[in-house]
């Protein structure tokens, strides 16, 4: 892990955005998921590039949290398989998969610095742990707060020191369970803007499972919809960024989505 | 919090003892209550002197100390290891829970006559009682505390590539922690109570022996003042507990203001 470089400041210049020419994050071949006889997950079949940032959407119940879980190999599939990379060297990158929860899942025990260096878990310790930790922590807004307890964080802050620990590790592939869920409104905003300008820095691939069709259009690149257990659309979504929260074109794009959830 | 403060605070907790010595002084004193019914206090004091004096009264507390803190000890670390081993391990907790469960529902003092049989009136029979007395409440509380951290943390951690070890260290122990104080100072009354007990049916030595000699011997001011040591100790004890406490959770919200 020596060739980990120093996080990159927020000033880079935005990178024109991966295509189906790019190289692949991962693959899902026929991926099928059971649990006993229930079927959750049923061959699906999904690639995608490195660094593109790609939606799941879906009812409840219909299968998405499942597929991330998947991804992040906290499950293994019953069926079908699942390649990191170009495919041949899969099983060594599988680890570079970071997870971001819908609860924040902060160590209460932990200060928000002891918090984030858990994502250095194996990579980095002491001195240069905390160092990389108080850098990150400065990205999300957070620096200041490093010594003290989570508990007196708001539910906005906890999350971004989640997004902190989830992101030292310097992930290839980020997957998050609709981690802004449970946060209100406004902070929901704030939090979806702060992870685009981090992943527009960054460049890993990102997978947001999300049930808020508004919030998948305005960060992704593409949308997946999942429909008992199927992928019952695959669009793109071709707006460029920054992109305006309402606009008509991602308006449309939304309209179509929630058609496809209710038709 | 300022020191001022603290002071106040606990000093306020001392007012009702105090107010209690002195109506039992006031009382004494105009023959309300017959000194061999309840000594003065300050016949109590002077017993405490004269005991001080002669040596009498340190070396039995540093006798009945000492054992306590040994059965404390051992009773202590079995119950810890236990309730580690039943809290991680299913196959160890299905092995041994059931039987534990059932021993725990016997009265451990009543198996005094038994450790007499056993072990005669010397130190073992002490130190068996006191173990066994401390060992259920520490290892029930572990076992519940090991048994009440957040999987979701636990799922954390292993997604964050966190091995046994570190699992164990940073989420596991310290998500128990609170659960473990409540089973230490609960242990600590349970330590001097059956101490006590032992002591006054069986020994030669300690604050349970001087108490019952003095009750041979008509020394009414000695019972006394043992009964209040007995007080002062467990006090001292619990507060040690939540020191410790206080150093150990500070994360808690709960002690964030104390």
């Amino acid at each position: 892990m020596s060739s980990l470089t120093v996080v990159r400041s927020f000033v880079a210049e935005p990178s024109p955005r991966p295509t189906v020419d790019s190289p692949r994050a991962f693959a899902f071949q026929g991926v099928e998921k059971r649990f006993g006889d229930k079927i959750v997950l049923g061959g699906i079949d999904l690639e995608v590039p490195v660094g593109q940032f790609i939606a799941v959407i879906g009812k409840s119940g219909c299968g998405k949290s499942t597929l991330l879980r998947l991804l992040a190999g906290l499950d293994r599939p019953t069926g079908g398989s699942l390649t990191f990379g170009a495919g041949a060297d899969g099983a060594g990158q599988e680890n570079r998969t970071r997870f971001m929860f819908q609860e924040p899942r902060l160590l209460p025990w932990a200060s928000v610095v002891k918090n984030v260096e858990v994502g250095l878990t194996g990579l980095a310790s002491g001195a240069e742990a905390r160092r990389r930790a108080l850098d990150i922590l400065g990205q999300v807004g957070l620096a200041d707060r490093a010594d003290e307890w989570p508990s007196v964080l708001s539910g906005g802050q906890k999350q971004r020191v989640a997004l902190a620990r989830a992101l030292i590790g310097q992930p290839q592939i980020l997957a998050l369970d609709e981690p802004l869920g449970a946060l209100d409104a406004l902070t929901r905003i704030e939090m979806q803007q702060l992870l685009e300008r981090i992943w527009l820095d960054q460049k890993f691939t990102a997978v947001l499972v999300t049930h808020d069709v508004a919030e998948a259009v305005a960060l992704a690149d593409r949308v997946v919809v999942i429909d008992a257990g199927r992928i019952a659309l695959d669009i793109d979504v071709p707006v460029a960024r920054p992109r305006r929260r309402g606009s008509v074109e991602l308006a449309r794009l939304e309209g179509r989505i929630l058609d496809q959830l209710f038709g | 919090m300022s020191f001022v403060r603290r002071v106040k605070q606990n000093g306020i907790g001392w007012l009702l003892p105090a107010l209690v010595i002195v109506g039992w002084e006031v009382a004494s004193r105009a023959g309300v209550m017959p000194a061999n019914v309840l000594p003065a206090p300050s016949a109590v004091a002077e017993a405490f002197w004269r005991l001080t004096l002669s040596g009498e009264l340190i070396e039995n507390i540093g006798v009945s100390t000492l054992r306590a803190l040994a059965g404390f000890a051992i009773g202590g670390s079995i119950g810890f290891a236990l309730g580690l081993a039943n809290g991680l391990s299913a196959l160890s907790r299905g092995l041994t829970d059931t039987t534990l469960q059932m021993i725990r529902n016997i009265p451990h003092l009543a198996l005094i006559p038994l450790v007499i049989l056993w072990f005669g009136i010397d130190e073992e029979a002490k130190l068996f009682l006191v173990a066994l007395g401390v060992f259920f409440p520490i290892y029930v509380n572990t076992l519940l505390g090991i048994q009440s951290v957040d999987p979701q943390l636990v799922e954390m951690g292993r997604v964050y590539g966190m091995d046994r070890r570190a699992l164990f260290f940073q989420v596991i122990l310290p998500g128990a922690l609170p659960a473990i104080f409540v089973g230490l100072r609960y242990a600590l009354g349970i330590m001097w109570l059956t101490l006590i007990v032992a002591e006054t049916i069986s020994a030669s030595s300690g604050l349970g022996y001087m108490a019952m000699q003095a009750r041979e011997f008509l020394l009414i001011d000695v019972v006394v003042l043992s009964i209040l040591i007995y007080a002062l100790l467990g006090k001292l004890a619990d507060s040690f507990a939540r020191l410790l406490e206080r150093l150990s959770l500070g994360w808690h919200p709960a002690f964030q203001n104390a």
